[in-house]
């Protein structure tokens, strides 16, 4: 029984490996192919487990929105379009630099790769700029999830007296403890009167967005370290798998967006 | 594993990596060789350890739990107390001990081995998952330092929202768990796809391996729901934005859903690596190729995919609709199709087989006879309307102490006798660890058969204290738990001496087929001498030649003079 070939070259033998190899060639690897293939199933799967995690948020949202359809189509019109889309755009636009600096560095151009990384970089920071003001703006109407749905800390138009008029709060005779009413003027200069129950909305947007925001973040300190790495020179045409996962998992940043975009800025319902 | 007193090979710096062909044990040495190690087998070994103390840990509370049950009233603490006991208990059997204890600790060790590999594919990742790991115990126990929870394992909202215990600490806990799990998973699942020697097809591939794959396929999917559970029972504690809460609109049962998304896929990733040693057992200690060999692996895969399908059959009583509840029930009746494959197959592989009885394969044959116990009674709540009546009673926590315990346990302990002496290089003492299996086995029936009893006769589950009939019951489970201590420990003590006093492991010393037995012992670095070329099935007895099974297979095929530095890894 020859169960193991004594025809197999020397170098497969585990002591002398090293030399025959490559230097990014990890010892447990036999080819980098093998090392390549490992490394993209292994981000493959990690994608998989990020769709699962936002999953959940995309069934608590299928959930509010069936049994909501009003609430939705109401509150929709205080997330500003101009913004969401603009912030779209950047994504995508990031998404085809970062497919780029993976063509770049396949080929071997190391400058190139660099600067379309960068690019990349900064339309993450102009999406979070972008993402700021959005955020701010809610806070001062005081549009926020649960139990601050409404709370004056966070209304500075209540602490003007209701001089600025964009937002009303409005006690409920519902159980003590539960939201507000709220007035406000929507991103079309309609004033809307937005039930406690709008706070369900919010509260999916925020999270939704929040946990995306996070995985900008996530993904900017990758791409970094990427950057990093290139312009010391650790990638080449033969060794550029950090890149390549990378951008990959800048492209799940991306996707995730282009979801939560439609759904939660586009919902109006057909007149 | 100091004690494993084996030869070092001195002055052989083959490269960076250290020498492949030295025994993992002593290739390095120093504290520092273990905290930094990438080596899979390592870190198989300190999550033995860790787990091995989660498992002390989370049995001194059912311990507890048990004493405290065996009077009426109070007998050792107060009623919040026994909450936060019996809340420790689940909490840390499940996530610190149970879900890591075989993929982590055995899997680790022996996946990579079984298919030919150096390592796994990505073993910083392995060693991040690991400290991940420690990292999720410290913050999950420090919820006792901030007054412990009492909301169960379960963490049902909105109790879990409105309790002033510390539910955070402890979710946070098993959020870093849950990744450390993911990351085990997606490793053991690249390793599988990429790393296989040549000869190891998929129809090669051990059912070991093929249920640590299934295993990794449900920590991969199912538990970055659990995160995101988590996060939002987070998000609802800390800014209350109302997702599980009616009174802001949300909607509690929306929790359960969600958790059980999770936690059902759980139970099989505790369950289906305890099957997949069980195989590994069957086959070896009956001598027999393994039964349908196709069909055991493909009924690991088939638990996987059933195991998403089914979680709404832990919310009965819950609120669902009753369609709902029809539909989950009839796929619930689905999953005893896998697992009576796997328990016929089984029995069909000791037919005719040359039955060996080692103390592995007392635990073997105690898994096929209790998980036949705890498998069956879920058939009896799997079914609509006699769960009605058992939700939430003894009945079920004999159920799934019978499938986790009676099951996993037993598969895992079984596991540990058989791969330790590759593992440490060193033999148990045979007697004693079965002396350990008579306590353990009179033990757990005792515990858990009382419950099936209470249970069917209405005594709820988490009830600090119980009706006058119920009192022979809950005594004769209390001292069944008392000898099943007696039993663990004397495994354990059987285990660890055997560190100091074994004698020397031969190579094969079940005379396995099994790949992993193929190569020295202890392991070398590299885990194989020459990276294997495999022309046979790990079950191929017909095939595979006594000088085969005696001597592993770089005996055979390397020459005497090429042979001088393994002379030194033998010398007694």
């Amino acid at each position: 029984m020859a169960n193991v070939s004594e025809s197999l070259p020397e170098k497969a033998g585990h002591g002398e490996h090293a030399h025959a190899h490559p230097s990014f060639l990890q010892h447990h690897f036999d080819t980098p192919a093998q090392q390549f293939n490992a490394s993209k199933l292994g981000m493959w799967i990690f994608i998989a487990t990020e769709i699962l995690m936002f999953g959940g948020l995309f069934c608590a949202y299928a959930i509010w929105r069936g049994l909501e359809p009003d609430i939705f189509d109401q509150s929709h019109h205080f997330l500003n379009k101009i913004m969401g889309a603009t912030n779209t755009v950047v994504l995508l636009f990031s998404s085809l630099t970062a497919a780029l600096a993976v063509r770049s560095s396949q080929l071997g151009k190391r400058d190139q790769t660099s600067i379309y990384l960068v690019i990349t970089i900064l339309c993450a920071v102009v999406f979070l700029v972008v993402k700021y003001f959005e955020y701010a703006h809610k806070f001062h109407l005081g549009l926020l999830p649960g139990h601050c749905f409404g709370h004056p800390y966070f209304s500075a138009a209540i602490q003007n007296g209701h001089e600025v008029g964009t937002c009303l709060r409005i006690h409920s005779d519902e159980m003590p403890g539960s939201p507000l009413w709220v007035r406000a003027i929507d991103e079309s200069g309609h004033e809307q009167l937005l039930p406690p129950r709008a706070n369900m909305f919010f509260a999916i947007y925020f999270v939704m967005t929040g946990l995306h925001a996070v995985h900008v973040v996530i993904g900017m300190s990758i791409l970094t370290w990427v950057l990093v790495k290139n312009t010391r020179g650790r990638f080449s045409k033969e060794y550029f798998t950090p890149v390549d996962l990378g951008a990959l998992y800048w492209h799940l940043v991306d996707l995730v967006w282009i979801y939560l975009f439609p759904l939660l800025y586009l919902v109006g319902k057909p007149d | 594993m100091a004690a494993v007193d084996i030869p070092a090979i001195g002055g052989h710096e083959a490269d960076a990596h250290g020498d492949g062909n030295a025994p993992y044990l002593t290739a390095k040495r120093g504290i520092m060789s273990w905290v930094y190690t990438v080596d899979h087998k390592r870190i198989g070994l300190m999550y033995l350890m860790m787990v091995s103390i989660a498992f002390l840990a989370g049995g001194t509370f059912a311990l507890l739990v048990r004493l405290e049950l065996f009077s009426r009233g109070k007998t050792i603490v107060d009623a919040e107390t026994y909450n936060r006991f019996f809340t420790l208990h689940g909490a840390i059997m499940v996530f610190l001990f149970i879900i890591p204890s075989v993929p982590a600790a055995l899997g680790n060790f022996f996946l990579p081995i079984m298919i030919g590999a150096k390592d796994v594919a990505f073993p910083r990742l392995n060693m991040l998952s690991f400290y991940l790991y420690c990292i999720g115990v410290v913050i999950l126990l420090a919820s006792i330092i901030g007054g412990s929870v009492d909301t169960g394992w379960t963490f049902y909202t909105p109790y879990s929202v409105q309790t002033a215990n510390s539910v955070i600490s402890m979710t946070f806990g098993v959020f870093v768990l849950g990744f450390s799990s993911i990351l085990t998973g997606l490793n053991f699942l690249v390793t599988v796809h990429t790393l296989r020697a040549p000869g190891v097809s998929w129809t090669r591939l051990p059912l070991f391996v093929w249920g640590m794959y299934a295993t990794a396929l449900m920590q991969v999917l199912a538990t970055p729901v659990l995160a995101i559970t988590l996060l939002l029972l987070g998000a609802e504690r800390f800014f209350g934005i109302g997702i599980f809460d009616p009174k802001l609109g949300g909607d509690p049962v929306l929790f359960q859903h969600f958790f059980w998304f999770y936690s059902h896929p759980a139970v099989y990733i505790m369950i289906v690596p305890g099957m997949a040693i069980n195989s590994e057992l069957i086959a070896t200690f009956s001598r027999r190729s393994i039964f349908g060999y196709f069909a055991v692996a493909m009924s690991s895969i088939g638990l996987a995919i059933l195991g998403f399908l089914v979680w709404g059959h832990h919310m009965f009583v819950a609120g669902m609709s009753e369609f709902s509840t029809m539909l989950f029930s009839a796929l619930t009746m689905l999953v005893a199709i896998p697992s009576g494959v796997k328990m016929f197959n089984w029995t069909a592989t000791l037919y005719k087989g040359s039955i060996v009885w080692a103390s592995p394969m007392l635990y073997a044959m105690s898994f096929i006879f209790l998980f036949s116990i705890g498998g069956l009674t879920g058939l009896f709540l799997g079914t609509l309307s006699v769960d009605v009546h058992l939700t939430d009673t003894y009945f079920v926590v004999a159920h799934f102490h019978y499938v986790m315990m009676g099951g996993t346990v037993m598969a895992f302990l079984g596991g540990l006798l058989y791969w330790w002496p590759k593992m440490t290089g060193k033999m148990h003492d045979e007697l004693k660890a079965k002396i350990g299996f008579v306590f353990v086995f009179i033990g757990f029936n005792l515990t858990f058969m009382s419950q099936f009893i209470m249970g069917s006769r209405g005594m709820p589950r988490r009830y600090y204290d119980y009706l006058p009939q119920f009192e022979p019951f809950h005594r004769a489970s209390t001292i069944g738990s008392w000898i099943l201590a007696v039993g663990l420990f004397t495994t354990g003590y059987t285990l660890l001496e055997a560190l100091w006093k074994g004698k020397r492991a031969p190579r094969n010393p079940w005379g396995s087929a099994g790949y992993e037995w193929m190569t020295e012992t202890p392991v070398p670095l590299a885990n194989f001498r020459q990276t294997p070329v495999i022309t046979r099935g790990p079950y191929d007895y017909h095939l595979a030649t006594p000088e085969e099974l005696a001597t592993g297979w770089d005996e055979i095929s390397e020459k005497p003079a090429a042979k001088k530095t393994s002379q030194a890894t033998k010398k007694d």
